[in-house]
């Protein structure tokens, strides 16, 4: 039982991002590049990171954002290995591993930003990767960086570390309860920020958030890992324990993840707004035990497989808007045919 | 309501700012709130330059800053410019405004000095240096925490290598 409930938290965790800010000392930010300089600051890092004796510099290719299809940009965001800000910049240049979890991107707000996304709770392992690619590159170039405020970056929010770690977490039952807000509140003490993930707004998309630390100077990378492994745990469990109260206190949470099932399982079409609070039903089926035959990893590649311009990549031509729900539809009752209540 | 800028049409937009703990309310005509830069009266549009600008240290409705004229050496920026948009212009532009930032910077993040990270460009010296600050805190910690077995490997730690930093330096 008790390692049952173990897994059970883990599973609130979808997936761990690390970013890792950095400039070069001997250009201006990129708001303020000519094309030549954003040029040559592209030639420098992609020659850094190719001429490096290391194998793993070795399976990054690169993609100017005006060359690739517009699909395939929105396709990188919802795949969370680019900025939508950046999928807006033509000149800027996106360095992608064969693994699909780590990118670096060049002249964004940023010369480099480099990105490790993996999935479920994973922090030391995307760190450590984050830091390998950031050593590679510190070998070869001259990065801006102040003994007294760090790693130099065009926002003053991102002196110091230039580190964005985050953890992304399903939290249905806390948001159902209205908790998201005070938990928000309380993070923002500890230097950490909450928000939503898919879509604006208060209600966040398939009730999935983004926790992160905000504080970048005056405390190491480790610290700030450390912190927010902390903070992310007690959110989960949290998470755990009011899932079995409701589970527990009436069977209307049961017939809940029942319906959504069967809605997924049966719908010919699907949108991705009603696909999002469905699934999201579900994945809490899961994860509360109430539901059994797929895993809530499996879940969370179902949701990144499932949004608008995957499907489109996927396919690799345009579809309209129904064609779209329908083919979503199609492919997410396949994923979830096995899934049933375990009663 | 009558608008406070033209005393003319009546006020629809109600607005209350706080900036650096200063608390002010307006109360406009669609028209003067529009000219103002408050654009949809009723659905506050939110400007992060401007609000990174006023925790860098200007009010914004007093953003007329006195005429000071320094300019980043490397990319031309003026501090007027770094605090208007709340983005920096080059690295050189934080050595050159360090002291009219610093301030600032100390209230976005609670500290003013960084201690993580340090690249190859530091040298050798200040990595070292920040090595022992990390240890001497972990010892610090193990002592308080009456976890005197591992106080006393960490004290053997840090010994060594200032030993080897004092060896090198001569």
């Amino acid at each position: 039982m008790a390692e049952t409930k173990k897994t059970q938290m883990l599973d609130t965790a979808v997936s761990t991002r690390i970013r890792l800010a950095r400039n070069l000392a001997n250009y201006p930010f990129p708001h303020r590049m000519t094309a030549e300089q954003k040029e040559a600051v592209v030639r420098e890092v992609t020659d850094a990171l190719f001429s490096a004796n290391k194998t793993i510099g070795q399976t990054f290719h690169a993609t100017k954002i005006a060359d690739m299809p517009q699909a395939e940009a929105l396709y990188l965001v919802e795949q969370h290995l680019i900025s939508p800000e950046f999928a807006e910049t033509p000149d800027g240049v996106v360095l992608r591993d064969d693994s699909g979890t780590v990118s670096i991107m060049l002249n964004e707000e940023d010369h480099i930003r480099i990105q490790v996304v993996l999935p479920g709770a994973a922090l030391d392992e995307a760190m450590e990767t984050a830091n390998r690619i950031d050593d590679l590159l510190d070998e070869k170039l001259r990065y801006a960086f102040d003994e007294r405020l760090g790693y130099l970056t065009q926002c003053p929010t991102n002196l110091g570390t230039g580190l964005r770690a985050s953890v992304m977490v399903h939290l249905p039952v806390l948001t159902d309860q209205r908790a998201i807000g005070s938990l928000s509140a309380a993070l923002s003490k500890l230097g950490m920020t909450v928000r939503g993930i898919y879509g604006e707004g208060s209600e966040a998309r398939g009730k999935m958030y983004q926790i992160s630390n905000q504080v970048t100077l005056g405390l190491s990378e480790q610290e700030a890992v450390e912190s927010l492994k902390t903070v992310v745990a007690q959110v989960m469990e949290q998470e755990a324990q009011a899932r079995e109260k409701v589970f527990a206190a009436s069977p209307a949470a049961f017939d809940r993840v029942c319906r959504a099932l069967g809605t997924l399982q049966y719908a010919r079409l699907l949108s991705g707004e009603e696909f999002m609070e469905l699934v999201s039903d579900v994945r809490m089926g899961l994860c509360a035990g109430a539901l059994e035959g797929m895993t809530p990893g499996d879940v969370d590649q179902l949701i990144a497989q499932a949004q608008p311009a995957t499907i489109l990549h996927r396919l690799g031509r345009n579809l309209s808007a129904q064609e779209r729900d329908r083919e979503r539809a199609d492919f997410v009752r396949a994923a979830v045919r096995s899934v049933q209540p375990a009663e | 309501m009558l608008c406070q800028n033209c005393g003319k049409a009546n006020a629809v937009a109600h607005i209350t700012e706080v900036i650096n703990g200063q608390k002010t309310e307006k109360h406009l005509c669609a028209e003067c709130a529009q000219k103002l830069g408050y654009t949809q009266p009723g659905f506050m549009h939110f400007n992060f330059g401007d609000l990174l600008g006023s925790m860098l240290g200007v009010p914004v409705q007093h953003r007329r800053v006195e005429e000071n004229t320094q300019r980043c050496p490397f990319c031309g920026m003026t501090l007027e410019e770094f605090i208007r948009t709340g983005r920096a212009g080059c690295a050189t532009c934080y050595s050159t405004f360090y002291d009219n930032l610093i301030g600032s910077i100390g209230r976005i993040h609670g500290k003013t000095a960084h201690t993580g990270k340090v690249p190859r460009i530091a040298g050798a010296s200040l990595q070292r240096e920040r090595e022992l600050e990390r240890l001497k805190k972990q010892l610090q910690e193990a002592v308080d925490a009456q976890e005197y077995e591992r106080a006393a490997t960490l004290r053997d730690e840090i010994r060594a290598k200032e030993d080897n930093a004092q060896q090198e330096g001569n």
